[in-house]
């Protein structure tokens, strides 16, 4: 029944405007947190993505689908210009950001990156203390105050679920927690610098299935407060966390649209091959 | 053998097969032949190192702890309470003014450590930093066999370099001529200097191997959390590969301590009990250099002290060495 709900309001941006006003940076419901407009992606001189357009909506968990090498992590490491430490990449087009082209010359990538935080596949907590790990990021932002770090740090693993878990052992290290766990904490630890977006690059994909439910009743509690955009290989995971999918085939936005819609009735040929599993 | 006549049977149905190929019995082949020959020649090459080192521990204990009745061995003439306690090393003097307490040396060999520690070990970690960090694939092209070169330079001319450059045209005209300080011709400082350049390839290259080692998972993890690239290098990276940059430490010190030709040249002359690396210093290993090119009567104290003092040096090397090994086999564990 949450679904539905949670369709109509896409159904409705307006109706839902008045509730949409968050603490934070809070564009009206319909205008899209992060825009794509033809966007072409080099490595060098080999294409990996051609002629993007795409919006991701405020708010709301969009997930990108599609077979392996499709472009979509390509994508998805675009938005917070991650792909910038390869050596020879190259992106043409814009990528917009509440408006703002974040491939402009006079933008930060620093302050962009704390804007747009990121969750990878693979955990990777670094080799410190848990609370080291979550204070990381607030730390290299110029956060010294000890009781300031301390908040964040307990505010953070609350909002990834880990809080109850961890709570006793702070200065344990962090690669002593199970692979969930640990996932967990990355995902604490990108709150902890309090983003707008958070990107996620299937970061269910290496963990047990009572861990990916954990992770996916925390991605549905995240999106009251963030933009969420997910790769994800697992059709299912995209359907129940979801409200809009992009599918993504060799370089190319197929389609994009609701999440019920696209898996119930997909207007592309390809699409559907792919969904019902075809091939991919 | 059960198995051969399995083999007959699926002989005899296979195409283009003779009984004789396909026969699991150990018959004589050259193949088998060259096979054992390789594996002994293989063996005895190792145990070549063992042996070599088995007699040189030999040879250093006969010498310097315990000799068969006719001969006498360095700990039988002289205590080892002397050894450890007394301040003076003078086996160049008559006989009633010999001593032979070993704490000269180990000092003079600890300031060239120290000085060689204070220079190389910050400039390499930086290099191993910009290497594996910061550094282009093209700079690092360039980079590289410049650092070879450094350490392919033979240690001698280290040793030239510092007694006439490092001292006349540097360490005497800051210490003595601005400073007022009085510099010896050989002394710790220009010694030590070499010493720590030598090393620096050395820290450079083990250190910049355990730095690229740690997984780019988690530099990327850190830019995600607005990281610069500063902040990834001296919080993330160094401090992961840690114990392995610490094991690089070790194994460059190691180094220091055995390094002989540079200090016989630049530093070496009368065994100072002092850690004023302005003055001349004796090492342990240019002492053993200054004997063996000295004259030296056969079966004297004095030639008995070289095994001696060769000891305390292979002993305070392979305990450096067995750290640094326990550090790395520690650190590896953390990546698997």
């Amino acid at each position: 029944m949450a679904l539905v709900k949670r369709f109509t309001q896409f159904v409705n941006p307006q109706g839902d405007g008045s509730n949409a006003q968050g603490p934070e940076v809070a564009p009206s419901l319909g205008t899209p947190k992060i825009e794509t407009r033809g966007m072409n992606f080099f490595y060098g001189t080999k294409q990996a993505l051609y002629d993007i357009n795409l919006q991701i909506q405020s708010r709301a968990v969009t997930a990108l689908i599609g077979p392996s090498g499709c472009g979509k992590s390509t994508y998805l490491r675009s938005l917070n210009r991650m792909n910038d430490i390869i050596e020879g990449t190259r992106v043409t087009g814009e990528v917009l950001l509440d408006g703002m082209d974040i491939y402009s010359r006079d933008v930060d990538v620093v302050s962009l990156r704390k804007r747009v935080g990121m969750v990878f596949q693979k955990s990777t907590p670094f080799p410190k203390s848990i609370f080291d790990n979550i204070a990381f990021g607030p730390r290299i932002a110029g956060q010294t105050n000890k009781s300031e770090l301390q908040g964040i740090v307990e505010r953070s693993l609350k909002q990834a679920a880990l809080w109850n878990e961890v709570k006793d052992r702070l200065k344990e290290s962090a690669m002593a927690l199970s692979g969930g766990q640990q996932q967990r904490l990355c995902i604490a630890r990108a709150l902890a610098t309090n983003p707008e977006v958070i990107l996620m690059d299937e970061p269910a994909s290496a963990l047990d299935p009572a861990s990916t439910a954990r992770i996916e009743d925390l991605i549905f509690e995240l999106k009251q407060n963030y933009t969420i955009v997910i790769v994800t290989h697992n059709m299912q995971q995209a359907a129940r966390i979801s409200e809009m999918t992009a599918f993504f085939c060799v370089g190319r936005l197929v389609e994009i649209g609701q999440t019920k819609q696209l898996f119930t009735n997909p207007t592309q040929k390809e699409t559907e091959d792919y969904i019902t599993g075809r091939f991919g | 053998m059960p198995g051969s006549q399995n083999n007959k049977s699926v002989s005899n149905d296979g195409p283009n097969r003779t009984d004789g190929v396909l026969s699991l019995r150990r018959r004589f082949s050259w193949t088998h032949v060259r096979e054992q020959v390789i594996q002994w020649i293989l063996f005895c090459c190792a145990l070549l190192s063992v042996l070599t080192t088995l007699s040189i521990i030999y040879v250093l204990i006969t010498e310097s702890v315990y000799a068969l009745p006719p001969h006498t061995a360095f700990f039988q003439e002289v205590s080892l309470r002397e050894f450890f306690t007394e301040t003076r090393w003078t086996p160049q003097y008559a006989e009633e003014q010999q001593h032979y307490g070993i704490l000269p040396l180990v000092t003079g060999t600890f300031l060239i450590t120290g000085i060689s520690a204070i220079i190389g070990l910050p400039v390499g970690l930086l290099i191993a930093v910009y290497l594996s960090e910061y550094a282009s694939p093209s700079a690092r092209k360039w980079v590289k066999p410049v650092l070879e070169i450094l350490a392919g330079i033979p240690t001698v001319v280290y040793g030239y370099f510092a007694i006439r450059f490092l001292t006349p045209m540097l360490i005497v005209p800051i210490f003595e001529n601005w400073l007022g300080m009085t510099v010896y011709g050989k002394n710790a400082l220009a010694g030590g200097i070499v010493v720590g350049l030598m090393i620096i390839p050395m820290v450079a290259s083990l250190s910049e191997d355990v730095m690229r080692s740690v997984p780019n998972s988690l530099r990327e993890s850190g830019y995600a959390l607005g990281s610069t690239k500063f902040d990834v290098s001296a919080k993330i990276v160094v401090p992961a590969a840690l114990s392995g940059i610490f094991a690089s430490f070790l194994l460059a010190l190691s180094r220091s301590i055995g390094e002989t030709m540079a200090v016989a040249i630049a530093s070496a002359g009368f065994a100072n009990l002092t850690l004023n690396p302005l003055a001349q210093i004796q090492t342990m290993t240019s002492y053993i250099v200054d004997v063996m090119t000295g004259e030296v009567v056969s079966g004297s104290t004095v030639e008995k002290s070289l095994y001696a003092v060769a000891l305390v040096l292979f002993i305070i090397t392979m305990i450096m060495n067995l750290i640094s090994q326990w550090v790395l086999s520690r650190y590896r564990e953390v990546y698997q």
